[in-house]
């Protein structure tokens, strides 16, 4: 009982990231709406630790397979990507090294921290949260209320 | 990140190209979907932020900036905390190596030193050889005991003539009782203190300065023999280099007891040359070894009353005897030093405030940018570290090179007896110069810390930026100046005190006049002249010599000389029932013409000729106290004294062989210039020759000129003879330990107090400065209005007053009991000499009116239109 409190608890304190917006494009399900949704911040970064969790990559890559495993229906401004990752390698939840790309050019690749692994983790359960409480209020009828 | 950005943009514009595009229209497109470059590094490296070294590298960079565009505030402060950080560190060096390193013998608290006392010669006296032998045969409270001569001094005889050495005779455990063996060679074997002093072998144990100056440090030098008081010593061993007894100064040869065979001085009780040192047994406290030492003396006592009788024992723990003299001073050095350290703190933190005053606009600024807090207190922490390492650097530097100074300029032979000064730089030494620097480097970062109001940063962007910040800093900068007044008063009081005692001392009646004397002491070999008569024809021969020199209108000899102190003797009186009591006086052997070359004044009766010799009746003179003390209200000439046991005439004691006192004088200082006037009997060396004496010529010129001449006349007459300490009677008196210490204290004390005086004018000329800068604008309105100029130099010279006098108040408060404290110090003068007082208030009270009319006439200068319209 207590558990489940405190779990609600949680999913009310959003994210403390400031309230930068991140312009991504939505493009709908057929590809053809071009909607320009405004996510947090905080979206923007919990979406990045995703795609490196998946593997390390350079900033084009994660650009890439954000809109690969969004099946094309997302696609971040490039310029607000950078930022972002320089941020988040300030917090210590990605870190980056020089390599070698597959075009034999130098890239610097990030990958995910520990720390940031926690992160993705707290991040996805609070979004979920998040999404049935919102969920919740919107199916609410009159008559419930 | 250029490459990094770059990168993105050429991959994209590559798959565009392989999704159909032309290259041209690919890249052209790949950079305008990206956007700007520029605008994504400036955007990325505000997310990144910046790295702990990069901010540290910033700060340090602007503070040099800031200090160099301040120079006045920085040349002041670096010059003010180096001055603190120098003289208390180059004193803490000292006092380490004195008081608080330990003496280098294992096992410190079990030493002893043992003394005899008397009433007339302290606490502190010699043991004779009898005694000794005595106290090592009854006592049962230590564990081992040795004995050592202390008037150390040998001739020494090799193929470059004869050169008067360093030495001291010893008994055979001392080395062993100081925790000591020998670096080459061995320690002399235990030999149980023999009655029969010759059965001492005549072995000598080098010390390694000797061994190096000797024999030229060759590891060949045992079994090697040097000639002693004509004597030959084998050498058996040579002293560690660290080692050092300061009891016996520099002594360079140390003989078994050989050399004192068959010296009358030893067989008697009388003669109480020896230092004793012992070890106490396991176990024994100190109260019990007194006990058992003062019951062993009043034996003694009883069993031989001439001499030994009112001589009691003493024992002190051999570190407070060698360091006690020592302690106050270096004591009241240190407070000096650490009020001078105070003050630079004051007014560096004075400095500071003045500064972070002026800033607070910049720092406001800052703020409202976005700067935290921790950064601006980094900020901070940089430039105090920039100064202070500048200052620490500079004040440790001049630290060493005053140390050197200071060393140099003690005179060698005050520095033997003072071996531990020597002590080189150590750890304690660093700690405390590192506490030092440190709080210093908190002053610097705590003070402008604590005057920023960050809860109202933007209060300081306004314009002026007068307000509550100004009075509080003019109230905080007072009570600041007020502080420094005070502790500069005390330092001046102190510096006043010690200046007049060292007046005091060196105008003291001296019961003669030392100017144009020139002084010699020589020692004519014992073989030529050990017969009365050769000794008395020697003296007569020099006397008539020297006197025939140009440029000496007067000769006489004495065997000590004024000041440098007498050997005691103990006298009776013809007449008188004995009623048991000794009769403690110095004795001096004289010629006939000795005082009237010191100018002494005679009292009564007449002054020694050249009739009181070997076939006229003994006659004497007395001094003014001895007249008062045993003959009062009588007439003393014409009485007759005789001695109880002469030490080194043991025959020409007793009744039946008195002296008929013809003369007295006045007091001549024989001891030290500041004791107090003892009884001294005065014989005429011919009735009493030696083999060593003092010279004492008075010239018509300069007294030092005719040093060189006297030494060539003696060794003329025979070039056997030793001569040193060559000197004028001023150049004496000086180097006496009283007059020098105080000469040094009065001095040191003169340079710390001049040195706050500077320092404390300059913090109330920056305080009252200050105030005037802030009060401008009330100064226009006022000359406006109609105030006149003097009302105006009043309104300022008003504050400053205020701020003077109670400063000077504190401080007088506190310099009494400063002076209470220094009152062991002190020679001829009370703890509140009002005049002096007075005086150094007065001296304070004017140079910190004369700083403060400075800026007061600044402020006069104001015009009341500039003032009003720059608000």
């Amino acid at each position: 009982m207590r558990r489940s409190n405190m779990a609600l608890l949680q999913c009310f304190l959003l994210d403390s990231l400031g309230d930068k917006y991140i312009l991504l494009r939505y493009l709908g399900d057929n590809g053809s709406v071009d909607k320009q949704l405004e996510l947090l911040q905080g979206t923007l970064d919990m979406l990045i630790l995703k795609a490196v969790s998946l593997g390390p990559l350079h900033g084009y890559g994660i650009l890439l397979r954000i809109q690969q495993i969004s099946r094309d229906r997302l696609e971040i401004q490039q310029g607000s990507l950078y930022p972002a990752l320089y941020r988040l390698e300030r917090q210590g939840w990605i870190a980056s090294e020089w390599g070698e790309s597959e075009n034999k050019r130098k890239a610097k690749y990030y990958r995910l921290t520990a720390a940031g692994k926690r992160r993705l983790q707290t991040e996805t359960h609070n979004w979920n949260c998040m999404a049935d409480v919102i969920a919740e209020i919107l199916r609410t009828t009159p008559e419930e209320v | 990140m250029d490459t990094e950005l770059r990168f993105h943009i050429e991959t994209y514009a590559e798959d565009l190209v392989r999704s159909g595009l032309p290259r041209q229209e690919a890249t052209r497109r790949a950079r305008l979907e990206f956007g700007g470059i520029e605008r994504a590094k400036e955007e990325c490296r505000e997310a990144r932020g910046v790295t702990f070294l990069e901010s540290l590298a910033q700060d340090i960079r602007f503070g040099l900036h800031m200090l160099r565009k301040s120079p006045g505030f920085t040349t002041t402060t670096i010059l003010t905390l180096s001055l603190g950080i120098a003289a208390t560190v180059a004193i803490l060096g000292f006092v380490d190596s004195a008081l608080i390193r330990p003496l280098p013998y294992p096992n410190l608290s079990r030493l002893m030193g043992v003394f005899k006392t008397s009433p007339l010669g302290g606490q502190h006296l010699g043991y004779s050889y009898p005694d000794y032998l005595d106290l090592v045969r009854s006592n049962r409270v230590f564990a081992s005991i040795a004995a050592y001569d202390g008037d150390g001094g040998f001739v020494l005889s090799d193929a470059g003539g004869v050169h008067l050495v360093n030495g001291t005779g010893m008994t055979s455990d001392l080395f062993r009782i100081l925790g000591v063996t020998p670096v080459l060679g061995r320690d002399f074997a235990t030999n149980p203190a023999s009655e029969d002093l010759l059965a001492a072998p005549p072995t000598v144990i080098l010390s390694y300065a000797a061994w190096q100056k000797w024999f030229g440090g060759k590891p060949d030098v045992l079994g090697k023999t040097v000639t002693l008081n004509g004597e030959s010593y084998t050498v058996i061993g040579v002293l560690p280099r660290s080692f050092e007894f300061a009891p016996a100064g520099a002594a360079d040869f140390w003989t078994t007891l050989h050399p004192y065979a068959g010296e009358p001085c030893y067989l008697s009780r009388g003669c109480m040359a020896m230092g004793v040192i012992a070890r106490l047994k396991e176990g024994v406290t100190i109260q019990q070894a007194l006990a058992d030492v003062r019951a062993i003396a009043a034996q003694e006592a009883r069993e031989h009353p001439d001499p030994d009788r009112n001589r009691g024992a003493n024992i002190a723990p051999l570190s407070q005897w060698i360091l006690g003299d020592i302690k106050p001073i270096l004591l009241a050095l240190l407070g000096g030093a650490g009020l001078l350290l105070l003050i630079a703190y004051v007014n560096v933190t004075g400095l500071l405030l003045v500064r972070s005053e002026n800033r607070r606009h910049e720092f406001a600024m800052r703020g409202v940018l976005g700067a935290s807090r921790g950064r601006l207190t980094q900020q901070f922490v940089i430039e105090g570290f920039v100064v202070v390492a500048a200052s620490s650097a500079l004040g440790l530097f001049a630290a060493a090179i005053t140390r050197r100074l200071l060393l140099k300029l003690i005179p060698a032979d005050m520095l033997d007896s003072m071996p531990y000064l020597r002590g080189g730089w150590n750890w304690h030494v660093t700690a405390f110069a590192t506490a030092l620097v440190l709080i210093a480097w908190t002053l610097f970062v705590m003070t402008p810390a604590l005057r920023l109001p960050f809860a109202s940063l933007h209060a300081g962007l306004a314009e002026g930026g007068r307000g509550a910040a100004g009075t509080s800093w003019r109230h905080l900068g007072a009570k600041l100046v007020v502080l420094e007044l005070a502790t500069t008063m005390v330092l001046l009081a102190g510096a006043g005190l010690l200046g007049k005692s060292l007046y005091e001392l060196l105008h003291v009646d001296m019961g003669f006049d030392p100017n144009h004397l020139a002084t010699l002491w020589m020692l004519a070999p014992e073989a030529k002249y050990s017969q009365s008569e050769q000794a008395i024809a020697l003296q007569r021969e020099i006397v008539s010599r020297l006197q025939s020199l140009p440029g000496i209108t007067a000769v006489g000899t004495a065997r000590d000389l004024p000041v440098t102190g007498v050997p005691s003797t103990q006298i009776g009186f013809v007449g008188r029932p004995s009623l048991g009591e000794t009769n403690e006086v110095g004795h001096q052997v004289i010629s006939a013409g000795y005082l009237s070359v010191l100018k002494a004044h005679l009292l009564k009766g007449r002054y020694f000729n050249e009739y009181d010799n070997t076939n006229a009746p003994s006659v004497a003179i007395i001094n003014q106290t001895l007249a008062r003390r045993y003959f009062p209200g009588e007439n003393p000439v014409g009485k007759q004294v005789f001695y109880h046991q002469h030490g080194s005439a043991p025959e020409s004691s007793g009744p039946q062989h008195p002296l008929e006192i013809v003369g007295v004088i006045a007091d001549v200082k024989e001891y030290a210039l500041d004791e107090t006037a003892k009884p001294v009997v005065y014989t005429p060396s011919e009735q009493g020759p030696g083999p060593s004496f003092c010279i004492a010529v008075r010239t018509s010129q300069e007294a030092a000129s005719v040093l060189p001449s006297l030494i060539a006349t003696i060794h003329k007459i025979d070039p056997g003879i030793v001569t040193s300490g060559a000197a004028t009677m001023p150049e004496i008196i000086q180097r006496s330990w009283a007059a020098y210490l105080h000469c040094v204290l009065a001095w040191l004390a003169g340079g710390f107090a001049a040195l706050a005086l500077m320092l404390s004018t300059i913090g109330v000329y920056g305080v009252i400065a200050y105030s005037v800068s802030r009060r401008t604008r009330e100064i226009g309105v006022r000359m406006a209005l109609g105030a006149s100029l003097s009302s105006v130099y009043r309104l300022i010279l008003k504050e400053a007053g205020w701020l003077i006098l109670i400063g000077l108040v504190t401080g007088l408060s506190g310099s009494i009991p400063a002076g209470v404290f220094m009152s062991s110090l002190l020679f001829g003068v009370r703890s509140w000499d009002v005049l002096i007082l007075g005086a150094v208030a007065a001296v304070l009270v004017l140079s910190a009116l004369l700083a403060s009319y400075i800026p007061a006439r600044r402020a006069a200068s104001v015009n009341p239109v500039d003032a009003l319209r720059s608000e």
